[in-house]
């Protein structure tokens, strides 16, 4: 009885979205009197156009893959994390207290104990606004976007003051040692025989970030905490009914949905900068919203999403480069493809709804019921 | 499509309100198919037909709220468009919803001017709306307090206060939807001693029901409807319950349960003294003690909201309480600290709760899904880590055949079933659990009535193989055909046990209505 096939539902209303975002982008950029096709050309040639712009393009990409699937798995459970912007800052400090204070004598090894601190770290951050919910009923999206700035003044403090190298001026930890450095995309693909840019700066992170979609798409469908987790993200009362627990179900997806937004830090933290700067995070995650709603919950959509977005931000970047469009209307661009395809989503889906009614019309006339007997 | 040489007749009666060859789909979807129908100024007419036969939509046509795609509607012999609800009052329709409009911290007098004030300042509207509240009161045995708060007072006297708007808005016609469904058996016959003044008024009446005995007590004449079409229009006087259960249907219904006399075995269920105390510090079960049987179905009678849900959420594990609760003998932790669903569910407890849609489902997960619902734990339904998701849609499937689920597709979401399906796909997924004690709460609300008689049948058939039921209903006629003791509660205490046989719905509801002294 649903109106609208699947196929629909998931592809064809965010293409669409996608499309009148661009159009209306594009009449902007007319505006100031720029050539909307040319732009268009120089986003899509910087950010694919090369492996050197695909270097970047998933660089962003990874960023986002983690962010947003913070906030999906929250979604799951009707939980709106905003505060992956915090979390993942604090991911980022996970990575550096272990790069720096544990030696490692192989990448091997620094990877998966970095993965492991950057959850743990990540997941602290989001555990006390989940507890706070849980027990106490506060709203997580007060408390997480209050902790995105505490986590930021943290940040600051431990650079400023503690972690700063004494001889540095710069509020950032020192390097990392080299032995914790992450292969880069080239080393990875040079192994198969693929050319790649070696000044790019995506990295093994790319791969981890697919596993962890792989991961969350079977918690989510095929275990029974992902089940109690949709199943109290769709109603509380019944998830009572069945003997879930609405207090366990808060912390466990708080707790996951911090713990993927802290493993960012892997790809930012140790696999670019190979050490921990202020504002490392640079609005990934509230990106991660955006690739969530857009990603309608899925890590498949999240996975799409991501990379388009990874895509905005390198061909956006060109653009301002080539062009004397203003990096402001980058922004502006990215603004247009939230608003049409996290916000104003419902505003493509009616009139499509009703189109497609229309076309099942005449196939479904026969079998109406038959006359009065 | 209309006819013209039906305008006006011969005999001079005019009808208050006609409609013609009204219909309306939504997209593939016909929920009303060339309806006509003509009701005459005094009288009651009463609209019967299952969940789904498109009652609703055409009643919502008639208020303003959809736009028929075909059809008029001629009131008083003029046609007459109503393309809301401001114009269906204009042309002097009154409507009384089920779910009421009223606001709670409103007065009534307060509720009846809104949207009707006369001017910008309230005191000129209030003081003209007192008289003749005042006037209308008497007249009609409407009995409300013009200035107490619509929080405080029973719903009875707020769907009164439904009725006062209307009237206070000139209403002549007068529609009513599924008006009983909240009310005691006498706060009931009231609103049909109401109902029958204004009809000496002159005043036109449409009741739209679902309970043959209020068709056939109150009105005149009825028209059944089913699957978007009006397949009967009859005197009431020249029908019956059984013919018109069989229009509504299109087939036989048995309406009456057929069961053996019960066997009662061991004692499963032992309650003693439990109270309930809820969030707002307001006592909801006030000491209740009873035990229920193997073999035998306790029947709980009472209006909505005297402490049956409560007494179902404690039992089903999601409400703690003080006092004593035993199933085969063993104490169960009522703190809710040490216990919840699950470990009911292990104790051998189902429970097919009250509301479907709010609790015993997920509207939005897919019938296989909803079949593991509450028993996601089960080692059946896993591999491993995983859950086993291929066993439980076989699982799921072979339930649908057994229930007759239709259509017995597994991967269709709960909320595109209808009524009756959702509850055979939560009735399959609790008595295949061959669970030692049923809890069932409304067992038929929203169930059309086909799917009535097979859902009896299944809670007989269980008792008959010696397990223990309690059943809620807020519908005496069920309770009274499959219960084989009855118990009845108001203001969360037990008023009363009686036996079916030996007692009849006029007893069961003055110990509804709190009257204990009068029933015994």
């Amino acid at each position: 009885m649903d109106a609208m096939p699947k196929w629909a539902e998931v592809i064809l209303i965010p293409l669409i979205s996608l499309i009148l975002a661009f159009f209306l982008s594009g009449l902007v950029i007319l505006a100031i009197g720029e050539n909307p096709i040319r732009a268009l050309q120089i986003m899509i040639s910087g950010a694919l156009g090369s492996t050197y712009g695909w270097g970047y393009t998933l660089y962003y990409a990874t960023n986002f893959i983690f962010t947003g699937l913070a906030v999906a798995v929250a979604f799951q459970a009707r939980l709106f994390n905003i505060g992956g912007e915090g979390q993942a800052a604090l991911g980022g400090l996970g990575v550096a207290l272990i790069c720096l204070y544990i030696p490692f004598p192989h990448w091997t090894m620094a990877l998966p104990a970095a993965i492991l601190g950057a959850a743990i770290f990540g997941a602290f951050w989001a555990m006390i606004p989940g507890y706070l919910q849980a027990r106490l009923g506060v709203h997580v999206v007060i408390t997480t976007i209050m902790f995105n700035f505490i986590g930021a003044s943290i940040l600051n403090y431990l650079l400023v003051d503690i972690l700063r190298p004494p001889t540095s001026m710069n509020p950032a930890t020192a390097r990392f040692p080299d032995a914790t450095n992450l292969p880069s995309l080239h080393d990875v693909l040079s192994v198969v025989g693929i050319p790649f840019s070696r000044a790019a700066p995506a990295n093994i992170s790319f791969f981890i970030a697919i596993l962890a979609c792989i991961v969350i798409w079977v918690l989510i469908w095929h275990t029974r905490l992902g089940y109690q987790i949709r199943a109290f993200g769709q109603s509380e009362s019944a998830a009572k009914y069945a003997g879930i627990s609405p207090e366990k179900i808060i912390m466990v997806t708080m707790l996951i949905s911090g713990g993927l937004a802290g493993m960012m830090a892997i790809n930012n933290v140790m696999g670019e900068a190979e050490r921990l700067v202020q504002n490392a995070v640079e609005g990934a995650g509230f990106i991660g919203i955006a690739v969530a709603l857009m990603g309608r919950s899925h890590p498949i959509g999240v996975f799409l999403a991501a990379i388009l977005f990874g895509f905005l931000y390198q061909g956006g970047a060109e653009l301002s480069l080539e062009t004397s469009i203003p990096s402001d209307l980058i922004v502006v661009i990215q603004a247009l493809v939230i608003l049409f395809t996290g916000a104003l989503d419902d505003m493509v889906r009616a009139p499509l709804k009703s189109m497609f009614l229309m076309f099942r019309k005449p196939e479904a006339t026969p079998k109406a019921p038959k006359p009065a007997e | 499509m209309a006819n013209p040489e039906t305008k006006g007749r011969p005999d001079g009666a005019v009808p208050s309100i006609e409609l013609r060859g009204i219909s309306k789909s939504f997209g593939p979807v016909q929920a009303n198919k060339d309806i006509t129908l003509r009701v005459m100024p005094g009288t009651i007419h009463g609209i019967i037909g299952e969940n789904g036969a498109g009652k609703s939509t055409l009643m919502s046509i008639l208020y303003g709220f959809y736009k028929a795609d075909a059809g008029e509607i001629i009131i008083n012999r003029k046609p007459t468009t109503i393309p809301d609800s401001q114009a269906a009052i204009a042309a002097g329709i009154g409507m009384v919803f089920q779910h009421f409009k009223l606001v709670e911290n409103f007065s009534v007098l307060e509720n009846v001017i809104l949207g009707a004030e006369d001017g910008g300042l309230l005191r000129p509207s209030l003081a003209k709306a007192r008289k003749l509240l005042g006037e209308l009161s008497k007249e009609y045995e409407l009995n409300v307090d013009p200035d107490a708060l619509i929080e405080d007072i029973g719903v009875g006297m707020q769907q009164r206060v439904e009725i006062l708007k209307a009237l206070y808005r000139h209403a002549d016609i007068l529609i009513l939807d599924e008006p009983t469904g909240v009310l005691t058996p006498s706060e009931a016959d009231h609103l049909f001693r109401i109902l029958n003044g204004l009809k000496d008024e002159g005043k036109t009446i449409i009741l739209i029901t679902h309970k043959l005995r209020e068709i056939m007590d109150i009105t005149d004449t009825v028209s059944v409807m089913r699957r978007g079409e009006m397949t009967a229009t009859v005197k009431t006087s020249e029908t019956s319950p059984e013919q018109l259960a069989e229009l509504m249907v299109g087939r036989k219904v048995l309406l009456r349960v057929e069961k053996r006399p019960a066997q009662p075995g061991a004692k499963v269920l032992e309650v003693e003294n439990l109270r309930v105390i809820d969030e707002k510090k307001v006592e909801r079960l006030k000491g209740v003690s009873f035990n229920v049987q193997a073999g035998e179905i306790l029947g709980i009678a009472g209006v909505s909201g005297n402490g049956q849900s409560e007494l179902l959420e404690v039992l089903g594990g999601y409400q703690s309480a003080t006092g004593t609760v035993r199933v085969n003998g063993q104490d169960i932790d009522l703190t809710g600290r040490f216990s919840d669903g699950q470990s009911r569910r292990a104790r051998g407890i189902a429970h097919v709760p009250e509301d479907r849609q709010r609790e015993g489902l997920i509207m939005d997960f897919t019938a296989w899904e909803n079949t593991a619902f509450g028993y996601h734990n089960d080692p059946k339904y896993s591999k491993g880590l995983l859950m086993d998701n291929d066993a439980l849609r076989r699982d799921t499937e072979e339930k649908m055949q057994r229930f007759d689920v239709r259509p017995p597709n597994c991967w269709q979401p709960a909320k595109s079933f209808s009524g009756g399906n959702q509850q055979k796909i939560v009735l399959a997924r609790e008595i295949e659990r061959n669970p030692d004690l049923l809890l069932i709460g409304q067992p038929t609300r929203g169930v059309d009535i086909g799917a009535i008689e097979f859902i009896h049948q299944q809670i007989v058939a269980l008792r008959d193989q010696g397990k223990a039921i309690v059943l809620v209903s807020v519908e005496l006629e069920e309770i009274l055909s499959l219960s084989d003791r009855i118990i009845v509660m108001f203001d969360g205490q037990i008023m009363g046990e009686r036996l079916p046989d030996q007692t009849n719905e006029q007893e069961l509801g003055l110990l509804m209505a709190g009257m204990k002294g009068q029933a015994a």
